[in-house]
């Protein structure tokens, strides 16, 4: 009994790292399978329709055939960075997440430890710029070090790129931390509680509309998706950065890419959306049933799907799922749990429509041209924002001023 | 508790160790990587030091921006490894020696003199007073001037990166 | 908690010592570039530790100031390095041996 009572805080750290890691793993191979169908369904094709009922053991397959092909280093490569900079990008995408609270801190583990949150910063927001702004080195070294003529194009590309964008990026947050007056994440959430005329949402996107534009562009440019995937352009640069990678080492790096989009969609979340805020006044008591009454509407719309339109051994695993959905769904519907599930959904809904404007921008979107992308960061972004930023400043310090006068 | 002590050492050797690689190794992208492993391993300390913010702003600074534009113009120039050539041979045998014989008394002096042996409270400790907030009021109320001044520096930095890089007619 | 300063000092003297050999012997330009931002990190090391030392923030705002002046020294610095590149057609720095080409 020692060893758990002296290191409780060690042994609930673990617990939800691992959990964590385990819920982030999952949901990066189903956004694989959620942008193929919707950019399918903006193209009006199926998408992925044959590894399990709606493709939905796609992603599993597709881990798979990674895991099995021939994992090929190029022999004029840098071996050692060539094997570092995968594990770079996404150890880094990965540790981002850690900081990110996707519930209220309100839930506690015995020891007094919040749930939702893996590690509890003071300056939360400054620590998750500091993590992603070293991600560039994944891409860049794994340019550098294919030593092949298009990986390097690709590897100078995003360099430059994100640094450019990164400007932009942190500038655009600036206007949010001045209201909010803190960097921890749970105090910026907790800044935006309350209600203008009793029922609209005192969220940071309405006083910083024109600061989260520029954060919204500069964050799709920050993770390198269309329009601004000109280090992976395939119509000019084969496939980029990773074009000599194969195998699992590729795999890596698209799961960077699908997490620092998480990650991104999450910052976007706590610092423009309220976080894990409910949108609607704490008097409306039906919010509390939402959580369970979607999973038993999707478990309802999956049951029936399953017995009407699915044949063989997909009717089993979509009447899996629906079993599944509509248990987690009883079990959300029960009073005692509500309160514990309310804060991670509502996060989790915000995140959803975040990661579904990302694919709807790259299923409709064409690329920009090179120059196109510099002098739009440069010559249009970084001014609106830094306007956005000093406009900020003023209206906040005029009050200020009015009465020293 | 050895924790702090630990961190410290694997911190210092990883801290010097990549110092060294940067001596040693012949291509520049490597040099610059272990810089960036020096860089990291010294905000780890500023850390242990309770310094939070100067450590976040070590790695944004340094290591995500300062270090990126190193690679990005090593990547740019692509000049492959660096040449070797013979130093002088008084530098060999007579400077290389002076030198640690130096480092080493310096390093003496330091460890015996009386500020070298306050403890450096830290993290976990009642003084953990170097809050982002009493950082931020020090720089804009005592060190305004300091400020404004070091950002016309950078101004004058980037009239001068633009006029150097700009094609010459 | 139990480590002293002079612990941090030892080491931020190394760094500068390891700095002051990489700037004597490396001949790549970039390469010397860096081990000046070695150097500078050594010193912050020292900043802070001090400032740790006696309490105050005199200290910590000092690297700051260090940090700014490093990054602007680098976009100047690279900037030159470019333009050496482009005339000389080489890093090494014993072939910049003239002031004018």
């Amino acid at each position: 009994m020692g060893f758990i009572s002296q290191h409780s805080v060690l042994v609930a750290s673990v617990i939800k790292i691992a959990v964590l890691l385990f819920i982030v793993m999952t949901a990066l191979a189903y956004l694989t399978w959620f942008e193929r169908k919707v950019v399918a369904r903006i193209q009006s094709r199926w998408g992925p329709y044959y590894v399990g009922a709606h493709g939905l053991l796609q992603p599993l397959a597709d881990g798979l055939k990674f895991l099995f092909k021939e994992d090929f280093t190029p022999p004029a490569s840098d071996k050692l960075v060539y094997f570092l900079a995968p594990f770079l990008a996404l150890t880094l995408a990965l540790t981002a997440i850690a900081l990110i609270p996707f519930g209220p801190p309100t839930v506690h583990f015995l020891n007094g430890q919040q749930v939702f949150l893996v590690s509890n910063i003071d300056i939360g927001l400054i620590f998750l710029f500091a993590i992603t702004s070293m991600g560039v080195y994944g891409v860049a070294l794994a340019g550098w070090s294919s030593n092949s003529k298009y990986p390097l194009l690709g590897g100078l590309r995003s360099s430059a790129q994100m640094i450019s964008y990164e400007v932009s990026l942190t500038i655009s947050v600036v206007g949010v931390l001045l209201l909010a007056g803190t960097l921890n994440f749970n105090g910026i959430i907790e800044g935006q509680s309350g209600y203008w005329l009793g029922f609209f949402p005192r969220w940071h996107f309405v006083p910083q509309i024109v600061g989260f534009a520029c954060y919204l562009t500069a964050a799709i440019a920050e993770t390198n998706r269309v329009p601004f995937d000109l280090p992976e352009a395939e119509t000019e640069l084969v496939a980029g950065f990773h074009t000599e990678y194969s195998s699992f080492k590729f795999a890596m790096f698209f799961m960077a890419e699908y997490a620092n989009m998480i990650t991104v969609s999450c910052l976007a979340t706590i610092l423009f959306f309220g976080g894990w805020l409910s949108p609607f006044p704490a008097s409306w008591h039906w919010q509390l049933y939402l959580p369970g009454a979607g999973l038993v509407a999707l478990g309802i719309y999956c049951a029936i799907d399953s017995a009407t339109r699915m044949r063989g051994i997909a009717r089993l695993q979509l009447g899996v799922v629906a079993v599944l959905a509509l248990g987690l769904g009883a079990l959300c519907l029960m009073p005692w749990a509500a309160p514990y599930v309310q804060g991670p959904f509502w996060f989790t809904l915000k995140v959803l429509v975040f990661l579904f404007f990302y694919v709807w921008v790259r299923g409709t979107l064409p690329r920009f041209r090179y120059d196109q992308l510099m002098s739009f960061g440069w010559k249009l972004l970084l001014p609106v924002s830094l306007a956005n930023l000093v406009i900020t400043a003023l209206v906040l310090v005029f009050p200020a001023f009015t009465r020293h006068a | 508790m050895m924790g702090p002590l630990i961190v410290f050492f694997a911190c210092a050797v990883l801290a010097v160790a990549g110092a060294i690689l940067l001596i040693l190794a012949r291509e520049p992208i490597h040099s610059a990587l272990s810089l960036i492993l020096v860089m990291v391993a010294l905000a780890i300390l500023y850390l242990l030091l309770g310094a939070e913010f100067i450590s976040a702003v070590q790695i944004i600074v340094y290591a995500g921006a300062v270090m990126v534009l190193f690679v990005f113009v090593i990547m740019l120039l692509n000049f492959g490894v660096e040449e070797r050539t013979d130093f002088s041979k008084l530098a060999k045998y007579v400077g290389v020696p002076l030198g640690f014989f130096l480092l080493i008394e310096v390093a003496r002096w330091l460890y015996e003199s009386r500020i070298g042996s306050v403890v450096a409270s830290g993290a976990g400790t009642v003084t953990v007073a170097a809050s982002t907030r009493d950082l931020s009021a020090e720089l804009f109320r005592q060190y305004l001037f300091n400020f404004e001044a070091t950002s016309i520096l950078i101004l004058v930095a980037i009239l001068g990166a633009l006029v150097l890089a700009r094609k010459s007619q | 908690m139990i480590i002293p300063v002079s612990y941090y000092l030892v080491l931020s003297g190394i760094l500068f010592g390891l700095g002051v050999v990489a700037f004597i012997f490396k001949r790549n330009v970039i390469a010397v570039f860096m081990s000046i931002e070695l150097m500078l990190n050594a010193v912050n090391l020292a900043f802070v530790a001090f400032s740790r030392a006696h309490q105050q923030l005199d200290g910590m705002v000092f690297v700051f100031f260090v940090i700014v002046v490093a990054a602007a020294e680098a976009a100047v610095g690279l900037a030159i390095v470019i333009m050496m590149a482009q005339n000389r057609e080489s890093l090494n720095v014993e072939r910049v041996n003239l002031l004018k080409l």
